[in-house]
């Protein structure tokens, strides 16, 4: 029995997994490595790197900061009602359960040239939607909770009386902040950062509506990946495809490893 | 000392407002935004649109394919979990390292995987297709691509549980004559339960709302392999936004209620 449930088990993650994975790269590579090279060298594919790479940075920044402030605030507000903390709380998560291209959708009915706000910034030479800022707000819309809900367990676990010590002692919260509590959930952001950075390269559903996907403008590298499937230009879909699964495995093993320092913290 | 307690608070009022602020524009505004715009024009005109037979039966249909799907994953990652906790073998550290996998890589990359894994010139297409079975750009392979991106929920839901077991009651069941069987379905699966239940309902939600693997390998076909969110993805292409909105709050809807109810399991299991 044991023998059988071992093999079936090793048969499921080969089948799901780890042969896809081999196909891809051999894909990437059935023109031999300047095939490969070449698919990445072209100009859209380059851009489209870029493209993606900036919002990675910009987005990681933002929800890092906010997320950890809204996490703080989530457990600790004691301004905030707890009627108001619970209701925030449960508001968190609600972007798990929307899909990513009616996040997508949202972003353009709210801002969309069309909308109020849209035409707004249209008048003042500001574009939100199929550009820039409007792929980057609806990357934020998708990976917000991730590092809130990182931080919040960890805050919760370690309670309020080291904090409490320190500001009796007399020290101003910010100091209290960086000397007491950012030791304690230090891996938890770093673990909610590695989450916000895979989840953002990974973005396609929502950033596609957004964005229009206009190669050299508004493409990434996941978008581009599609626009080569669309195409039929396999084995440049599979180059982009391959860089972004490496990306991804690396991010993957960081995480292992924070888990892991997490732990034992 | 005075002036700095105030300045003091003055930068903390500005502080808080601005996260609260972020969070209510950045979450709030969008959600009630697409409920505001699809029902802003009165219940009849979103009736109309949910009422269009493309629309209805895309969500049908995606409901069907998530729940075939779900029940895959719940029945394939018992399985895992248990081996994955329970047995020692080789390569067991790089399977329970790559569980994770479907989360990180991004889904159009899951999509391209499976369409160049099951496509027609790849050895599994070609198979299939010598028995008359289409996979890619029909159900199966939508199927596979849910499967793929929902994968580590049920695993991830239930190792935990089984790492925590009690021992004692398992040895007991063995002890009072039980056979290994009667022990599984009597002592073992029982404690498993909640994190089924908890792991399928994240992995269904998952699924109904998956865009970027399924629309890969998906053909587009009304009412057999137009999923609901290829089909919200495509009306906003053709610049019929209220189309869009009527099925987007449908499908979230169905969505909200879901997280609801893992809201309602989970305090349950942690007490």
């Amino acid at each position: 029995m044991r023998r059988l449930w071992i093999t079936l088990t090793w048969l499921v993650f080969s089948i799901l997994i780890l042969i896809p994975l081999v196909v891809l790269t051999t894909g990437a590579f059935d023109e031999g490595g300047e095939g490969f090279l070449q698919a990445l060298g072209r100009p859209e594919a380059m851009h489209a790197l870029m493209m993606t790479g900036m919002i990675v940075v910009v987005v990681t920044l933002l929800n890092g900061i906010f997320g950890i402030m809204m996490g703080i605030y989530l457990v600790r507000g004691n301004w905030l009602s707890r009627k108001l903390r619970q209701l925030f709380n449960s508001i968190v998560d609600l972007p798990y359960a929307v899909s990513p291209v009616i996040g997508g959708l949202m972003i353009v009915l709210l801002l969309g040239p069309d909308t109020v706000i849209g035409a707004f910034f249209e008048n003042i030479g500001f574009k939100v939607v199929y550009a820039f800022p409007g792929m980057v707000i609806a990357t934020l819309f998708v990976t917000f909770p991730l590092m809130v809900r990182e931080v919040m367990p960890v805050l919760q676990e370690i309670g309020t009386d080291q904090e409490e010590a320190a500001s009796t002692l007399g020290a101003y919260s910010w100091r209290t902040f960086w000397q007491v509590t950012w030791p304690s959930i230090r891996w938890a952001v770093i673990y909610g950062t590695i989450l916000t950075v895979a989840r953002s390269l990974g973005e396609f559903g929502a950033v596609l509506v957004v964005s229009g996907n206009i190669i050299n403008k508004t493409q990434t590298a996941t978008t581009l990946v599609y626009q080569d499937m669309e195409n039929f230009n396999v084995t440049a879909a599979n180059g982009v495809a391959l860089v972004l699964a490496v990306f991804s495995i690396g991010l993957l093993l960081l995480m292992e490893r924070a888990k892991k320092r997490k732990e034992v913290l | 000392m005075n002036s700095t307690l105030l300045r003091h608070k003055g930068w903390t009022w500005g502080f808080r407002t601005t996260v609260l602020l972020y969070f209510l524009i950045l979450i709030v505004l969008p959600i009630a935004g697409v409920y505001v715009n699809s029902l802003s024009d009165g219940w009849a005109a979103f009736v109309q649109n949910i009422g269009d037979p493309i629309a209805w039966k895309a969500v049908l249909l995606t409901l069907k394919l998530a729940l075939i799907a779900t029940l895959i994953n719940a029945l394939v990652g018992t399985m895992a979990a248990w081996v994955l906790v329970r047995y020692e073998f080789p390569g067991k550290s790089l399977l329970n390292s790559i569980v994770d996998l479907p989360f990180a890589l991004p889904t159009a990359v899951g999509g391209l995987m499976i369409l160049v894994l099951l496509g027609p010139n790849s050895i599994v297409g070609k198979a299939a297709a010598s028995v008359g079975l289409d996979l890619v750009f029909h159900q199966p392979a939508i199927i596979v691509a849910m499967v793929f991106v929902t994968f580590p929920f049920v695993i991830r839901a239930i190792q935990p549980l089984l790492e925590e077991l009690d021992r004692s009651a398992e040895e007991a069941s063995y002890t009072l004559g039980a056979s290994r069987t009667r022990t599984f379905f009597n002592v073992i699966l029982p404690a498993m339960v909640p994190g089924i239940l908890s792991g399928a309902m994240l992995a269904f939600s998952r699924a109904l709302a998956e865009f970027g693997a399924v629309v890969l390998v998906a053909g587009n076909i009304p009412g057999r392999t137009l999923t609901a969110s290829v089909y919200i993805f495509g009306e906003v292409e053709s610049d019929n936004e209220a189309g869009a909105a009527a099925v987007s709050i449908l499908l979230l809807t169905l969505s909200f209620i879901i997280l609801w109810l893992i809201n309602l399991v989970q305090p349950r299991r942690m007490s």
